[in-house]
């Protein structure tokens, strides 16, 4: 932390002894570690080095921002919080209940975010009526990422209902390919299961269930199939996936060794940063039974409190993530749609344009939901029991039966 | 000439303070830092603590809540596990070391420290390397495919009912040597007029061991025993290190437990609880073994 301050302070003097016009550097905690993801927050640093605002990098590596969260909660109680920083869903509202978070209402209203953000992401930026954090982007988790040349190889189309999807499973399979690329992380696993709750009971039962968290729903035998057809896919992994990072399963699909990865828009960037182009390269299409729905995860950038004034570089900060021009520069390299409704489609590849649709037909039909996986469907206490249950499924300590019941038991716990 | 006996009893009483001066400020950090701060974490396991510490008191909610977890349940029976092996195995094969290495045998001086060496590693270092090695993909089972073997199948790290024995052989490859080194200490404290008297009535090798050598070394067995079982209670690192607690939660155990809950889940209630009922499985062991050190010095 000394160590941090001092870095702070002597930047600072730099800047002094320069005599450029720089106001003061942005210290950014954030997890955005691999190659798209770095290519896609340089666009926010050229954006405020233009503003003469020096940017001070953060990375905590760990995909869904678990490590970083620790080191953020270390960095509070220790009375030294960084500028900004990345987070997901409850986690703002967590901290905003702290009062640890700055009002960003001036910057708000100034850009009117009221008007372009859609109201299920407002409900995360806000906390009573106040701008709390500024959302970079959407994401959607209910993405099938599938290698193209294998799918024609095979004869392959794209499949649209549960019983398509096994068996394109299955031919690639017979085909001698991995079917499916799956990262062996608890928040992976879990991410894959949103989908498969939500293609199998559909957005009633998913909001009842994984919004909601009625027991009932928890423990119906609509969650026990969810839990059969999770388990139909882990048939399809190979076997050492345990541990394994998310970009490498997009490598492998990538690379031609694994037929499809089911996995949030992040991994496009992956294909993307490969040289790889949509519909010529590798396909992306909804996840079988979920055309209709869009469950989001959104990053945000909340700042933090410094002595109950927002400063000028978090004002900055706050108006160059939500400027037309950086949501649409940003989200072309990073794989994501703009958090703002109103940025034209035009420089998004094929993916893309079709997620942008997706995103503005979903929020107008009530289709959009938050990813229980991603930290938007409930607080982390209970994210994280949904994890437990879900990985050891996935890892085979449970049978189907015995995994609805204990996430009954877990989330209740984690209430 | 009157004031030399009052210098001398300054000097005296300034020798006698002195020891006493340097060491508070120390006693008092450990007072405040390890004694303040487990009371307050049993403090915090009675109360309603989320994200930040809360005072609100709810009683023995937590430590209810705790026992119906399924993955408390399984970082308890993985660290039974874990230490009966961890604690059996690297005793037994520290004790076999100790007693080869004591065969009055050419080159001890340069084995001993080769045993030993795994011990100067962090669990850290010993974590990464065998999880490297035991990696179907990369580690011993790549390499004996590579070299024709290729029915030969290791995947213990990846599955999760055998994950918790990958730890276990970490374990014991790091401890392994300091346990033979203590016993090496030991068997070299043995009187050998005691062992030459027995020699001369008769006794065979294996009644010199099983009658004079093993009941000499109870002191030994004693310190490797509670050394090895706090460091059983405890490991953290290696667990993060060769399994991240997985497959799935396989591998974790109650420390991983503790931080987890703690420090990224936003239940520091329960995560204080799982760190009280640590600390009484530590102190259930260390007490007796205080109390009996401590009685036979009397």
């Amino acid at each position: 932390m000394t160590l941090m301050k001092h870095l702070k302070l002597s930047a600072a003097v730099l800047a002094l002894s320069a005599t450029t016009a720089v106001a003061a550097d942005v210290e950014v905690l954030h997890w955005w570690t691999s190659g798209g993801e770095a290519a896609a927050l340089n666009v926010l640093k050229g954006d405020l080095e233009a503003q003469g605002i020096g940017w001070m990098d953060m990375p905590v590596a760990g995909g869904g921002g678990e490590a970083a969260m620790t080191v953020l909660r270390a960095r509070v109680t220790s009375g030294n919080a960084p500028t900004a920083v990345q987070m997901l869903g409850f986690d703002i509202t967590d901290w905003a209940k702290e009062g640890a978070l700055a009002n960003l209402n001036d910057a708000a209203a100034e850009n009117g975010w009221d008007a372009v953000v859609p109201e299920a992401l407002q409900k995360f930026a806000k906390y009573e009526g106040s701008w709390v954090a500024a959302p970079v982007n959407v994401h959607s988790v209910n993405w099938v990422w599938a290698n193209k040349k294998l799918f024609d190889d095979n004869n392959l189309t794209v499949p649209t209902t549960w019983e398509e999807f096994e068996a394109v499973m299955a031919t690639l399979k017979e085909a001698g390919v991995t079917p499916i690329a799956q990262g062996g992380q608890p928040w992976q696993e879990a991410t894959l299961f949103d989908s498969v709750v939500m293609s199998t009971g559909g957005p009633e039962f998913y909001q009842k269930a994984l919004i909601d968290l009625d027991p009932e729903a928890l423990g119906s035998d609509t969650m026990k199939q969810a839990f059969d057809r999770l388990g139909a896919i882990r048939a399809n992994v190979d076997d050492n996936f345990s541990g394994r990072d998310w970009n490498l399963a997009t490598a492998m699909v990538i690379n031609g060794e694994a037929g499809m990865q089911i996995m949030g828009d992040w991994a496009k960037g992956e294909f993307v940063a490969a040289g790889k182009v949509p519909d010529e390269d590798f396909l992306c299409f909804r996840f079988p039974g979920t055309q209709d729905q869009v469950m989001f995860n959104a990053d945000q950038f909340a700042m933090f409190d410094q002595g109950g004034v927002v400063s000028e570089e978090q004002a900055a900060l706050a108006t160059a993530i939500m400027s037309p021009t950086f949501q649409s520069a940003f989200n072309v390299v990073k794989g994501s749609v703009p958090a703002r409704t109103d940025v034209p489609d035009t420089d998004f590849d094929a993916c893309g344009k079709k997620g942008i649709a997706d995103l503005a037909a979903a929020s107008s039909s009530g289709n959009l939901f938050g990813s229980l996986a991603q930290g938007y469907g409930a607080p982390a206490s209970i994210k994280n029991a949904y994890y437990d249950v879900v990985t050891a499924f996935f890892n085979g300590s449970f049978d189907s039966q015995t995994a609805a019941e204990e996430l009954v038991t877990a989330i209740e716990i984690a209430q | 000439m009157a004031s030399a006996p009052t210098q001398a009893d300054l000097k005296t009483r300034l020798q006698t303070l002195i020891p006493k001066l340097v060491l508070s400020p120390s006693l008092a950090v450990i007072f405040l830092f390890v004694y303040g701060f487990i009371i307050f974490t049993v403090y915090l396991s009675f109360t309603d603590s989320r994200i930040l510490p809360s005072f609100n008191l709810v009683g023995f909610e937590n430590y209810s809540k705790l026992f119906r977890l399924s993955h408390w349940t399984t970082s308890i029976t993985n660290l039974g596990i874990f230490a009966g092996l961890y604690i059996g195995i690297s005793t037994l094969i520290g004790l076999g070391l100790a007693t080869f290495l004591d065969q009055k045998i050419r080159g001890e001086g340069l084995l001993r420290p080769i045993y030993l060496y795994p011990m100067a590693l962090s669990f850290i270092v010993t974590g990464t390397a065998w999880k490297w090695f035991l990696d179907p993909g990369i580690g011993l089972e790549h390499t004996m495919h590579l070299w024709g073997w290729e029915s030969f199948s290791f995947d213990w790290i990846k599955n999760s009912d055998y994950a918790i024995y990958t730890v276990v052989i970490a374990a014991v490859w790091q401890s392994s040597g300091f346990v033979m080194a203590m016993f090496l200490a030991g068997l070299r404290g043995i009187d050998n007029e005691i062992l030459k008297a027995a020699q001369m009535d008769g006794a065979s090798n294996w009644q010199m061991y099983r009658r004079i050598i093993l009941p000499q070394l109870r002191p030994a067995f004693l310190s490797a025993f509670v050394i090895l079982s706090h460091l059983a209670v405890k490991s953290y690192d290696l667990v993060i290190a060769l399994t991240g607690g997985g497959p799935g939660r396989a591998t974790e155990l109650p420390a991983t437990f503790m931080y987890s809950y703690t420090f990224t889940r936003n239940q520091m209630g329960i995560g204080a609880s799982s760190a009280v009922i640590m600390l009484m499985t530590i102190a259930a062991i260390m007490v007796p073994y205080l109390y009996a050190e401590l009685r036979e010095k009397k």
